[in-house]
């Protein structure tokens, strides 16, 4: 199980996430749901938002989740997930099961940011005993490439296409993860799939905690966010070093930046190698990539002064 | 031994629930059925039951975590009326696909706009086709009785499907009647205890539930839903024939009432019956033959059974408190059904009334009963589907 943080170690593990499955190939969520697996230890109930990678793990008689598994809508993995954990705990005082079981729920960003805010609040609030993990990938992808609450401004998608008189998203992103952490919850964090040891650290940090746990986990999609299909970890190392997808937990209230780019790189770096900022790239729209950038850099520098109170 | 009580509809289920003391809980509130649920959560915290409640935030996530907790492996209830029931509409069929035995008493109530808290059966007819088994109930009594039965039928083995119970807001959930509670040994004994089939807790086998299935199996999928659908009526009485042992109280799938010499035939569901039987019996002390059908189960709805009932009949009223607007009530088009396969069939009409709680009185079915007469004596139809009871 989960004990060593090297690479070796990790990589004697059996997978729980396997092959099989149709995502496409370079996309982020398997590698999210692997490493978010690798660092759970026992007995793990896991449930799934509609979306890429609910519809592309179980299809028919074939599934790639070796653990015990739920979906059944979009919006509301946490309800769902919220039932289970709760019919554990009833089985557990009835003296029905003895074992110690943790609970996953994951939900693409639509299915949380959006769809899914109210059921996950809710059961955030109420306190069941889980980990809810979105893979952040900016948009609904399933349905094509339509823009969330999750959509980074300027980003083209297909219901706001870049277009002659509108150049993309014009709305910034829901800040989720703080606004989960304002729910009071044990634990809340930002990771992304190129910092490993980060990630594992955060997901066994969440599994110490009694209680609702949420974690934001960069995911790229290169099908919409329209990238080379070996750019997932490139991309996501990007985001974090732009300061665009900083790496952070609210550990009980105290936030903590638990990995500060060496040198913060401009936002641009992390958006050229992706086509649906091509069009921010075009003669007059230097004030849209301008707008961009200030709202990263006031962002990070909030962040900065929120973890300097702790 | 029976004891016997005055109390509402709502705190007659409350009862029930309380004895079958399932493993998890649903609770939101909605009126007229949040006193359900109300006193159910007080039975929690004064140690009365030890169900774990989920107390969630919208009626979509408790028909959701229901559906976890069902998946998870155990007895798991909730309850609605109205908008709440159509907030779970997505949800509901879901429940019914993964075929998870979750018990739902529905006290039926008008569905929005313009919002009404009143009882109608807008909202259980709504969701007649979500898969679920529909038990419908007069009074508490029937309320009562229908939820303990629908835990053995919901849970049988060869069936494994959710189950509504129905009963009318305020109407019956508000009102005091007298009626019989069951001891508590006698309903445990009789609901036994919850038999799992596939659940997510067994973690030693890992099971996938709600798969993405397309064109390939998704058609025999839903052809495997209607066959365990085919099963219910048999369930349902085999049921009711062990409980009327338990308690002297006999159900069917549905009742009927001076039926089997009736030439003129009202049927109706639920609470309205009871008015309706009265006036039956003064047609009757009149010499003209009338009679009622009521139905129980809704859905599978006992075609040939309810056919057969009314095969000697020369005129029936299907009333319906729902609308299916452009079309005829819900329950007509059922009944209408039944008896097309009879080679000779009575005159059939509808009457809508009692939509948002307005007021169902014997000279309704008075008046109703003599267009019958008027019908089954050679008399025309002049209007198939007609709404009474309406302020001019
Ligand atoms: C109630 C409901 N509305 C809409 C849909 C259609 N739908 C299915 S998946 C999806 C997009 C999922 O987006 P996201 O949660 O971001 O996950 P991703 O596909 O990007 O991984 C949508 C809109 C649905 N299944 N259910
Ligand atoms: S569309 Fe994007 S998110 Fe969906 S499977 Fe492909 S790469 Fe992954
Ligand atoms: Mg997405």
């Amino acid at each position: 199980m989960a004990s060593g943080l090297t690479l070796k170690e990790l990589s004697k593990q059996e997978d729980r996430f396997t092959h099989g499955h149709r995502m496409c190939a370079g996309c982020g969520a398997p590698i999210v749901v692997k490493m978010v697996l690798l660092a759970t230890e026992g007995p793990v109930i896991a449930a799934n938002a509609t979306g890429c990678l609910e519809v592309s793990s179980c299809i028919s008689e074939y599934t790639a989740w070796k653990i015990p598994w739920i979906h059944t809508a979009f919006e509301n993995a946490a309800a769902t997930l919220s039932g289970v954990e709760t019919m554990y705990r009833s089985l557990k005082k009835r003296g029905r099961i003895d074992k110690d079981v943790k609970f996953i729920a994951f939900g693409g960003d639509g299915g949380t940011y959006d769809i899914g805010f109210q059921s996950l609040s809710g059961a955030m609030e109420r306190g069941h005993d889980m980990i809810y993990v979105c893979y952040d990938n900016g948009a609904y992808m399933n349905t094509g490439i339509q823009r969330s609450s999750a959509t980074p401004l300027g980003a083209d998608t297909t219901t706001c296409p870049a277009g002659d008189v509108v150049p993309g998203k014009l709305r910034s992103r829901k800040n989720l993860t703080k606004i989960m952490a304002a729910h009071n919850i044990p634990y809340a964090a930002q990771a992304s799939p190129s910092h490993w040891m980060d990630l594992i650290k955060k997901v066994q940090k969440a599994h110490s905690y009694q209680g609702p746990k949420f974690l934001n986990i960069i995911s790229p999609c290169n099908r919409g966010w329209r990238s080379k299909t070996n750019d997932a970890i490139t991309l996501s190392r990007l985001a974090v070093n732009t300061c665009y997808w900083p790496l952070y937990e609210i550990d009980n209230g105290v936030t903590k930046i638990t990995s500060t780019p060496k040198e913060k790189l401009p936002i641009a770096d992390f958006m050229k190698p992706q086509g649906r900022f091509k069009h921010v790239f075009a003669p007059g729209n230097e004030w849209l990539l301008e707008k961009i950038q200030q709202e990263v850099d006031a962002e990070w520098e909030k962040l900065q002064k929120e973890a300097k109170c702790g | 031994m029976a004891k016997v009580v005055a109390v509402t509809g709502n705190e007659a289920v409350a009862e029930a629930l309380r004895q079958v003391n399932p493993d998890v809980c649903g609770i939101y509130p909605i009126t007229p059925q949040t006193d359900m649920m109300q006193r159910y959560a007080s039975f929690i915290n004064n140690g009365k039951v030890d169900t774990e409640a989920v107390l969630v935030e919208s009626e979509h996530s408790s028909m959701s975590a229901c559906i976890g907790a069902s998946a998870a492996g155990g007895r798991v209830v909730t309850a609605t009326s109205s908008t709440g029931l159509a907030l779970m509409w997505e949800m509901l069929h879901i429940a019914s696909g993964d075929r998870l035995p979750i018990i739902m008493p529905v006290v039926n109530r008008a569905l929005s706009a313009p919002l009404n808290i009143h009882g109608d059966h807008s909202d259980a007819m709504g969701a007649r086709d979500t898969g679920w088994i529909q038990i419908w109930s007069e009074n508490g009594q029937e309320a009562y009785d229908n939820t303990i039965q629908a835990f053995r039928i919901g849970e049988h083995m060869d069936i494994r499907l959710p189950a509504m119970v129905c009963m009318d807001g305020f109407i019956i959930s508000h009102s005091i009647e007298r009626m019989e509670y069951l001891e508590d040994a006698e309903v445990k004994k009789f609901v036994g205890e919850f038999k799992n089939l596939h659940p997510l807790l067994d973690l030693d086998k890992p099971k996938s539930y709600g798969p993405l299935i397309l064109t390939d199996l998704f058609h025999e999928y839903k052809r495997a839903q209607h066959e365990v659908m085919t099963k219910v009526k048999g369930v349902v009485l085999e049921v009711a024939g062990e409980f009327e042992k338990l308690s002297g109280r006999k159900y069917g799938l549905f009742e009927s009432y001076r039926l089997e010499d009736a030439d003129i035939a009202l049927v109706i569901l639920n609470s309205a019956a009871g008015t309706s039987k009265d006036v039956v019996d003064a047609f009757r002390d009149r010499g003209i033959k009338a009679g009622l059908l009521k139905p129980r189960l809704f859905r599978p709805f006992p075609y040939e059974e309810v056919a057969a009932a009314l095969k000697n009949t020369k005129a029936v009223c299907v009333m319906d408190r729902a609308d299916s607007f452009g079309g005829y009530g819900p329950l007509f088009m059922e009944v209408s059904s039944a008896l097309y396969q009879l080679r000779n069939r009575p005159a059939l009409i509808n009457k809508i009334y009692g939509l948002g709680g307005r007021d169902y009185l014997p000279s309704h079915a008075e008046l109703v009963l003599n267009e019958l007469d008027g019908i089954a004596k050679g008399g025309k139809i002049n209007v198939f589907k007609e709404y009474i009871g309406v302020r001019e």
